[in-house]
């Protein structure tokens, strides 16, 4: 019991403390450093399984730093992890596990690679402490960890002109977005005095320096998730990043989505089921729902277009983000009725499922790389002959990601479809639309990277070595279990998300019982 | 009215700022930009936290310092200490985002020769 008490400060303090250990480290050799990070990585996924199984029995759990007895309530640095928070580490642990596991022969040939793992295990701190932290002020202070070592890393092929402007394009949007986040935490301070999230959620008035801290925040966070009208950064840093950076990248993006879940259901939760502000929320609403139809066209039609095997993909990532916030804004339309909790498992299902579908895909896109030395699709063909697994592996990434049957695609994608008919059929066709699309999309790639004649300089590729097949394959097991007991997955994993999300009461009381 | 001007001096800082990003050409330009939305940002902290004690303006936040008739008479004259601390924070964390776009402009310069935005457009639309 003590030992589960450290659990959230222990999840972020090995990652920070294992970052800054990891170029002592490398001076040994380099097979020390990449078992030592791929350590620290499953120690700390250790630790979020164990505290995954103890929030989801027990509730909510917090964790105040400092003197427990010292008499100053609103400025205590706490965290607190509920449902959402361990259902979003669990994706961010995976992902990070994976990546670092695949970089071990992706990354072999570069040099600078003890800068490489720092980083990497700086940005796993940094979302993780996104994802626990109580508190808004350290949330902007973990944003701006996740923001500096993303944008580090996307620029890790420093000798392209290409990375370095998409790494500068990256930090000009984060920094915009997390000075507009300070403001609203500004905002929220002088009216309440409080910077811890629960206690602004008890006090908050709806009013109209509330409106535009919501409207700050939720600008600042959509642009880093992804959302339409500021989504032009993603397909650049998507696809200049070493792959297993963009791997990791995902879970960065969704710590941003994790902040706009929080946001909207946690903080302004009571003002929105409030019968007074439904008119005024009802736009915001509205709002979300028009912005992801519009980041699923975008994605799907940008992605039609592309040559670029790593771009294509990130622009499918683009739409995907799009599915994610119309479940969740169905969900926010209609939440007291039944399909509007249909529509909310459905969107907080697909953030997991669209980390593992297109993080798949990417991982693909890198291995293809890797053995061809080619990123452009005109310059591929014929590869399904010596690149069995991969081929196989790309199939089920295909299928999954446009969402059908045995996969795990199809069963988020379902409940979103489900949810938004009965809301607005117009919505769903639109969407079902772009999810037949986007396969029509992936067949064509298929088509023309691993099928065709045999090109002349492809002769003598090689399948990809075994630490880049245990990482893509570790995630297609992931994909077919998924698929296959959705079930399980939804009653065990999502329903806990989803009930933290719905009922933000119990993690309001949690930390005013402990605080004040 | 007078109580107004730093939050008057916020808001146009954050706009010049937002303006220089948005239409400046030249790379060095945005960033100073972004670096005047990041001294808006934390005047404005700073400006929160600041209390008015008659004439004097406020009182140094510290208990066992301060002057009697401060603590006497008006304890709220005294300046809220965590803005500042926020402030600190956002003071440091802006120098590395700073540090950081400098050298990637410098990175930049080495590959394009250019500092101007209209020609740096290698990445695909």
């Amino acid at each position: 019991m003590n030992f589960l008490e450290f659990t959230p400060a222990l999840i972020v303090a090995i990652p920070l403390f294992g970052a800054f250990l990891t170029p002592i480290i490398s001076k040994i050799n380099e097979k020390a450093r990449n078992i030592f990070a791929i350590l620290i990585l499953l120690i700390t996924s250790c630790l979020v399984f164990i505290l995954t199984q103890d929030v989801f029995a027990n509730g909510p759990r917090t964790y105040i730093f400092g003197d427990s007895n010292l008499a100053l309530p609103v400025v205590r640095i706490l965290f607190e992890v509920d449902g959402l928070s361990m259902f979003m580490a669990i994706i961010s642990i995976t992902l990070a596990l994976l990546g670092v596991i695949y970089s071990w022969s992706f990354m072999k040939e570069n040099d600078g690679l003890d800068k490489y793992y720092t980083l990497v295990l700086l940005l796993v701190a940094g979302m993780l402490g996104m994802e626990f932290t109580g508190d808004l002020f350290n949330f902007f202070v973990f944003l701006e960890i996740s923001c500096i070592t993303s944008c580090a890393l996307i620029a890790f092929y420093i000798n392209k002109g290409e990375s370095l402007e998409a790494a500068f394009k990256y930090i000009v949007i984060s920094a915009i977005g997390a000075l507009f986040v300070l403001f609203a935490v500004g905002l929220f301070y002088a009216q309440y005095n409080a910077l811890n999230m629960a206690t602004i959620a008890s006090v908050l008035q709806f009013g109209f320096l509330d409106k535009i801290a919501l409207i700050l925040l939720i600008a600042a966070l959509g642009m880093k998730a992804g959302l339409a009208p500021m989504h032009m950064w993603l397909p650049d840093s998507y696809g200049e990043a070493p792959t297993s950076v963009t791997f990791i990248l995902i879970a960065a993006t969704q710590a941003s989505l994790y902040g706009v879940l929080r946001i909207l259901f946690t903080i302004y939760g009571n003002a929105f089921t409030n019968i007074e502000f439904v008119f005024s929320s009802a736009i915001i609403h509205w709002f979300i729902i028009g912005l992801a139809l519009i980041t699923i066209l975008i994605g799907v039609l940008m992605a039609l277009i592309q040559t670029d095997f790593k771009r294509l993909i990130a622009f499918a990532a683009v739409a995907e983000i799009g599915y994610i916030f119309l479940g969740i804004g169905v969900g926010l339309t209609s939440l007291g009725v039944g399909y509007g909790k249909t529509a909310l498992e459905g969107g907080v299902f697909h953030i997991m499922n669209d980390a593992f579908d297109i993080g798949l895909l990417f991982l693909i896109a890198g291995a293809v790389y890797y053995a061809t030395k080619e990123t452009s699709l005109n310059k591929m063909g014929g590869l399904a002959r010596n690149m069995k697994y991969t081929a196989v592996f790309f199939i089920v990434g295909l299928l999954a990601v446009s969402g059908l049957p045995p996969f795990n695609g199809f069963v988020s994608k379902l409940l979103i479809y489900e949810s938004t008919y009965q809301l607005n059929p117009i919505i769903a066709i639109i969407a079902i639309l772009a999810s037949i699309l986007l396969l029509a999309i992936f067949v064509k790639v298929f088509y023309s990277v691993f099928m065709g004649p045999e090109l002349p300089n492809l002769k003598d590729v090689k399948e990809v070595p075994k630490s880049m097949l245990v990482a893509m394959g570790a995630i297609v097991v992931i994909i077919i279990i998924f698929g296959l007991f959705p079930n399980l997955i939804i009653n065990n994993i999502v329903q806990p998300a989803t009930n933290a999300l719905v009922n933000s009461s119990s993690y309001i009381s949690k930390v005013l019982s402990v605080v004040v | 009215m007078i109580f107004n001007i730093p939050f008057i001096a916020v808001v146009a800082m954050i706009f010049i700022g937002l303006y220089a990003v948005l239409f400046k050409r030249n790379l060095v330009k945005m960033v100073i930009g972004i670096i005047i939305i990041e001294s808006g940002v934390n005047l404005f902290l700073i400006t929160l936290g600041y209390r008015w004690f008659g004439e004097n303006g406020g009182v140094v936040p510290i208990f066992t310092n301060a002057p009697s008739e401060a603590i006497n008479n008006a304890p709220e004259s005294m300046v809220l200490p965590v803005p500042q601390a926020l402030t600190l924070t956002s003071i440091v964390i802006g120098v590395a985002v700073l540090a950081l776009m400098l050298s990637l402009v410098m990175h930049i310069y080495k590959q394009y020769g250019t500092l101007d935005v209209r020609k740096i457009r290698r990445l695909k639309e």
